[in-house]
C-alpha cells in the first residue's frame, strides 16, 4: 500500500488524534496527538493490510523554542509483508511530559523507551522496567535535551561518580613518581 | 519409625559477567541469577561507552560529525560512514555518482567480510576453538592493508563521504583486491574444516540460543540474527542502494533459529560478499567519485586549498568552486544493511548547516535487549557462546 | 674403604633416583610448556616464543624468573591457611606418582606390587587440591570451578581405572615392570593391538583428568568461570601449572607403559632390524612419551571445548560403558585361550 494512503485512512479513523501529514523524499509521517497512541500503534500492527510488524526505530527529539508541544517521540515502523513505511511522530508537551508505553504491542520498544526516558525524560507508562540505561542510574539531568549544555563545567550538579574518581586520583597522587 | 526429614534452602546466586571479561566483546555488564547451572534472570546493563555521538552530532556540521559514525561499529566503519552519508545524500537530494556507488559497495561488502570474520574469530575463541581466530585474521589483515593502502586508516577510516568517497582507489588497489577475491573461497573452506562437522562444535551449537521468527520480528532483530530464524529481511535486496541493485547476489536465511544456523547464515554471507566484490571490481565505471552538487560537504569547508591527490586534481577543483547555501528542512530515516543488522540514521534538519537531530538506529543495541530471552532458562555456560552469536559491538550498543 | 651397611646403600642410591628422577621431571615441565607454545603456534601460523634466547628456548627460564619475582596476593577474605597448602597438594600427588613409573628396564624407584592401584590413587589425591583452592579463594569463580574441576576428575578417574582393568587381565599383574616384560611376550608388543578400545577410553580420560582441551572448561580463561586457581599469583600458580603439566608427563607415561609396551621394541621389529636392540630403552620410552605430549598439544589447538554437562555425560554415558564392556570381553577371550 501507498503510505500515503494509509496516513489518510489513519486520519479518517483517529480524526481527533491526527494533526498533521507530511512527505518529504518520499517518506510519510503522521504527527499525531499521544492520547489514544496505543489504540493507533495496535491498529497499525494489526490491520492485515497493514501489518507494520517491524518497529524499526522509537526516539524522541526535543523541539525547544521552535514549536509547542517541546517534545516529540517518533515511531518508524516498517511491514516485512508488504515491505511498506510509515512515520509517527506524537507530540508529548514538557508539563505533561508521559505518554503510552508501545512495548504491549513491540517488545522490542523496551529498550528504546528506557533510552527515550534517559535522554530526555520523556516517562512511558505501563513500561515493564522504567530506568535509566545508558547513563549511571544516579545521574541527574537528561542530556539529548537542547538546554542541557554539551560541554561544560557542572560544578555542583556534577555526578557523585566522578567526584569520587577526582577525589580518589588526588589522593594516590602523592604515589607518583616524578 | 519415619525417617525425619528436612527442607535444605536454596537461594540462587548472583553472578556478575563484569565490564571488564574476556568473552563480553566490549564493555558489556550481565548480571546472572543462577539456580545452579540454569541461568533464571539476565540482566544486561550498557552504557560504559556511552560517548554522547546524537548530542555532539548536533554541534557540528554535516561534514564534521562524519568522524563520529566511524566510531560506532568500530569493527566496521565503512558501512557506518556510508549510512551515515547516504542518510545526509537522501536529506539533501544528492546523489553520488557510479563510481562512488561501486567503490562504496566494494567498501561495505569488505567491511562485511571483515567484520564476520572478526565475529567468526571470537566466536570460535569464545568456544573454545582458538586455531580459528589466527586463521582467520591472516585474511583480515590483507583487507585491513587495503584500507590503509585507500585511505590511510586501518580502523576508523571515515573514506565514505557525502557525495561520494573521499578519493579514487588505485590500480593496485584493484589487482590486491582481485587476487584476494580469488583465494578467499579456499579459505573460508580451510576455517569450516576446523570446526563446522565437529562433534564438539556441533553440541554446542545446535538447538542453543533458539530465537522464533515472532519473537525475532516483534523485538526488532535484524540482519542474520533475525535471517537464522526464517525471514529474509536484507535492506540490500528491500531498498536497494549504491550499487546492489545492479550486482547478483543471495541471502542466506535459516530455519532452526540457533546458534548453528546463524553462524551458517554469516558464513554464506562471506562467500556471497566475495560474490558483490568480484561483479563489482569486474563492472566499476569510470568517473568522477564525488557528487557535482554538492562536494564541498565532503570536504571541511576550512580546509587548507591545496593539491590533495594527482589524480583527483579535477575534483579537487571542483570541490572548491561550488558553494552550498542551502539546506532544505525535513527529516528523513535512512537504513543500511550493516554486518551487524540494520543500521538507520534517522536525521532532522531545520535548514542549518548543523543538524538538528542525529538519531542512531544501532543493531547492536536491540540486540543486546534481546539476550536475556536466549539466556533465561538455560546453561549457564551457553550465555558466553550466546553473547558471541548476537555479534554486538558496544560501541554501536552505546554511542 | 669401610663397607656401608646395606640398608644405608639402598636407602643412598633411592634419593639419588629420586633426585634424578624429579630433575629430569621438572625439565621436561620446563620446556614442555616451551614447546606447548611452539608447537600451538606454528599450528596457528605464527611463531611462537621467538625472543628470549635462541628461538626463544630461554623462555621457561624467563617465565620462571618472573613467576618467582611476582608480588603474593592472597586474598583478604580467604582461609590462608588452607590457601597455603592448596598448591602443594596436586604437586605432590603427582610427583609421587612418578616413583612407580619404571622408564627403562630395571630402573624404578619403587617396584611395588600395587604399582597401578597406587597411581589411580595419587590422581584421586591431586583433586583434593583443586577442591581446597577453589574454596579458600573466597571467590564465587573459583569455586564453581573448583567444584566442577573436582566432580570432572571424580568422574573420570572411574573411566580410566576401568580402562586399565583390561591391561591387568592381560597382564596379570599390578606391577608396571611386569606389564612391560608381559607385552614383550606379543608379536606386537604392544597391547594396544589387542585392548584398542581401552586405549581410546584411557586417552580421553586422561585429558579430562590433567583439565586439558577440550575438557579444560573449569580453567577456561574466556568461560564465565574463571577458573579455580584466579586467585592465585607468582610461586602458587607456578605450582598450579606445574602439577598439570606433571600430570600430563605422567598419564603419557601410564599409556606408554600400558599400552605402547614401554621401553622395550615390539619383538616383529627387533627381528626386522637387529641393530635397534643396541639403542638403550629409555630413548624408546621418551619418543613414545613425546609422541602422547604432542597429541595434547595438537588436539588442545585444533578442537573447541566441552560445555560441562556434556562432558559429564560423555564420561558417565559414553566411556565408562565401553570400558565395562572391554573388560567383559577381554576377561572371555582370556578365559578360553
Amino acid at each position: 500500500m501507498d503510505p500515503m494512503e494509509i496516513a489518510l485512512q489513519l486520519q479518517t479513523a483517529f480524526p481527533d488524534e491526527v494533526r498533521k501529514i507530511d512527505e518529504f523524499r518520499g517518506q510519510v509521517s503522521v504527527t499525531v496527538r499521544k492520547n489514544r497512541i496505543r489504540d493507533i500503534m495496535s491498529r497499525l500492527w494489526a490491520e492485515p493490510e497493514y501489518y507494520f510488524d517491524f518497529l524499526e526505530d522509537l526516539c524522541g527529539a526535543d523541539y525547544l523554542g521552535k514549536k509547542e508541544p517541546r517534545f516529540e517521540v517518533v515511531y518508524n515502523l516498517h511491514s516485512m509483508k508488504h515491505s511498506h513505511k510509515i512515520r509517527i511522530r506524537a507530540e508529548v508537551s514538557e508539563t505533561d511530559c508521559f505518554i503510552d508505553s508501545v512495548t504491549t504491542v513491540w517488545a522490542g520498544a523496551n529498550w528504546h523507551e528506557r533510552e527515550c526516558y534517559d535522554l530526555f525524560g520523556i516517562q512511558f507508562i505501563g513500561h515493564p522496567d522504567h530506568r535509566r540505561i545508558l547513563l549511571p542510574e544516579d545521574w541527574e539531568g537528561h542530556p539529548l535535551r537542547k538546554d542541557y549544555p554539551v560541554k561544560s563545567d557542572l560544578g555542583e550538579h556534577e555526578w557523585p561518580g566522578f567526584k569520587a574518581v577526582v577525589e580518589t586520583s588526588k589522593r594516590n597522587r602523592r604515589y607518583e613518581v616524578r | 519409625m519415619p525417617l525425619e526429614t528436612t527442607e535444605s534452602k536454596t537461594t540462587e546466586m548472583t553472578v556478575n559477567l563484569g565490564p571488564q571479561h574476556p568473552a563480553t566483546h566490549g564493555v558489556l555488564r550481565l548480571v546472572l541469577d543462577l539456580n545452579g547451572e540454569t541461568v533464571v534472570k539476565c540482566t544486561p546493563h550498557v552504557g560504559y561507552l556511552h560517548r554522547g555521538i546524537e548530542k555532539i552530532g548536533e554541534t557540528k556540521t554535516y561534514t564534521a560529525a562524519l568522524p563520529l559514525t566511524d566510531r560506532l561499529d568500530y569493527v566496521s566503519s565503512m558501512t557506518n560512514n556510508v549510512a551515515y552519508s547516504l542518510a545526509v545524500e537522501r536529506l539533501f537530494g544528492i546523489e553520488a555518482p557510479p563510481r562512488a556507488k561501486y567503490i562504496r559497495t566494494i567498501m561495505s561488502e569488505m567491511s562485511r567480510i571483515s567484520s564476520h570474520i572478526l565475529w567468526i574469530a571470537t566466536h570460535a575463541l569464545d568456544i573454545g576453538a582458538m586455531t580459528v581466530f589466527l586463521y582467520s585474521f591472516r585474511e583480515r589483515e590483507k583487507l585491513l592493508d587495503l584500507f590503509e593502502m585507500t585511505c590511510g586508516a586501518r580502523l576508523t577510516v571515515a573514506y565514505p563521504r557525502i557525495g561520494g568517497v573521499r578519493c579514487d582507489v588505485g590500480p593496485e588497489f584493484l589487482r590486491q583486491l582481485r587476487d584476494f577475491t580469488d583465494e578467499f573461497p579456499r579459505r573460508v573452506r580451510e576455517y569450516e574444516t576446523l570446526i563446522d562437522q565437529n562433534r564438539i562444535w556441533l553440541q554446542r551449537t545446535k538447538g542453543i540460543g533458539f530465537l522464533s521468527a515472532e519473537d525475532a520480528i516483534n523485538w526488532g532483530v535484524t540482519g542474520p540474527t533475525l535471517r537464522g530464524s526464517g525471514p529474509c529481511y536484507d535492506v540490500r535486496k528491500d531498498r536497494p542502494y549504491d550499487a546492489y541493485a545492479d550486482v547478483d547476489f543471495d541471502v542466506p536465511v535459516g530455519a532452526a533459529g540457533d546458534l548453528y544456523d546463524r553462524y551458517r547464515c554469516r558464513m554464506e554471507e562471506l562467500l556471497q560478499s566475495n560474490r558483490i566484490i568480484r561483479q563489482c571490481l569486474d563492472k566499476l565505471p569510470d568517473g568522477p567519485i564525488l557528487a557535482p552538487d554538492a562536494p564541498d560537504l565532503a570536504l571541511p569547508y576550512d580546509a587548507p586549498k591545496k593539491k590533495i591527490f594527482e589524480t583527483s586534481l579535477d575534483h579537487a577543483s571542483i570541490a572548491f568552486s561550488h558553494e552550498r547555501d542551502f539546506f532544505p528542512a525535513g527529516e528523513i530515516y535512512s537504513a543500511i544493511e550493516a554486518p551487524k543488522g540494520e543500521l538507520g540514521f534517522y536525521i532532522i534538519s531545520d535548514g542549518n548547516t548543523r543538524p538538528y537531530r542525529m538519531r542512531v538506529r544501532s543493531p547492536s543495541f536491540i540486540h543486546v535487549s534481546v539476550l536475556p530471552k536466549l539466556c533465561e532458562g538455560h546453561l549457564v555456560a551457553d550465555v558466553i557462546a550466546n553473547i558471541g552469536t548476537i555479534d554486538v559491538v558496544l560501541g554501536e550498543c552505546d554511542r | 674403604m669401610p663397607e656401608i651397611p646395606a640398608p644405608y646403600l639402598a636407602a643412598a642410591i633411592v634419593l639419588v633416583k629420586i633426585a634424578l628422577v624429579i630433575g629430569v621431571v621438572m625439565l621436561h615441565v620446563m620446556y614442555a610448556t616451551y614447546f606447548e607454545r611452539k608447537v600451538i603456534g606454528h599450528m596457528q601460523v605464527r611463531m611462537g616464543p621467538m625472543r628470549v634466547g635462541f628461538h626463544g628456548l630461554l623462555q621457561p627460564v624467563a617465565d620462571g624468573i618472573k613467576l618467582f619475582f611476582k608480588e603474593d596476593v592472597i586474598p583478604a577474605e580467604a582461609d590462608k591457611g588452607v590457601f597455603r597448602i592448596a598448591p602443594i597438594i596436586p604437586v605432590f600427588a603427582t610427583l609421587s606418582a612418578l616413583s612407580v613409573l619404571p622408564f627403562y628396564e630395571g630402573f624404578v624407584i619403587a617396584n611395588v606390587n600395587v604399582g597401578l592401584l597406587f597411581l589411580l590413587a595419587m590422581s584421586s589425591l591431586g583433586a583434593y587440591g583443586v577442591v581446597l583452592a577453589g574454596w579458600s579463594s573466597n571467590s564465587q569463580y573459583s569455586f564453581l570451578g573448583g567444584l566442577r574441576s573436582s566432580a570432572q576428575v571424580i568422574s573420570y578417574e572411574v573411566a580410566i581405572g576401568l580402562s586399565l582393568v583390561g591391561v591387568m587381565i592381560l597382564a596379570g599383574s599390578l606391577n608396571l615392570s611386569d606389564v612391560v616384560k608381559a607385552q614383550q611376550q606379543h608379536r606386537t608388543g604392544m597391547f594396544l593391538f589387542p585392548q584398542f578400545i581401552a586405549y581410546f577410553v584411557f586417552m580421553v580420560a586422561a585429558f579430562a583428568e590433567t583439565n586439558r582441551s577440550p575438557f579444560d572448561l573449569p580453567e577456561a580463561e574466556s568461560e564465565l568461570v574463571a577458573g579455580y586457581f584466579v586467585e592465585y599469583s607468582g610461586m602458587r600458580f607456578a605450582l598450579f601449572y606445574a602439577a598439570e603439566y606433571i600430570g600430563m608427563i605422567v598419564m603419557s607415561s601410564i599409556a606408554v607403559i600400558c599400552f605402547w609396551g614401554g621401553w622395550s621394541l615390539p619383538p616383529a621389529l627387533l627381528d626386522a632390524a637387529p641393530f635397534l636392540a643396541a639403542v638403550p630403552g629409555i630413548v624408546w620410552f621418551l619418543l613414545k612419551l613425546y609422541i602422547h605430549i604432542f597429541l595434547f598439544y595438537w588436539i588442545r589447538a585444533t578442537l573447541p571445548r566441552y560445555r560441562y554437562d556434556q562432558l559429564m555425560s560423555l564420561g558417565w554415558t559414553v566411556l565408562i560403558p565401553l570400558a565395562l564392556a572391554n573388560i567383559v570381553v577381554t576377561a572371555v577371550v582370556k578365559f578360553f585361550l
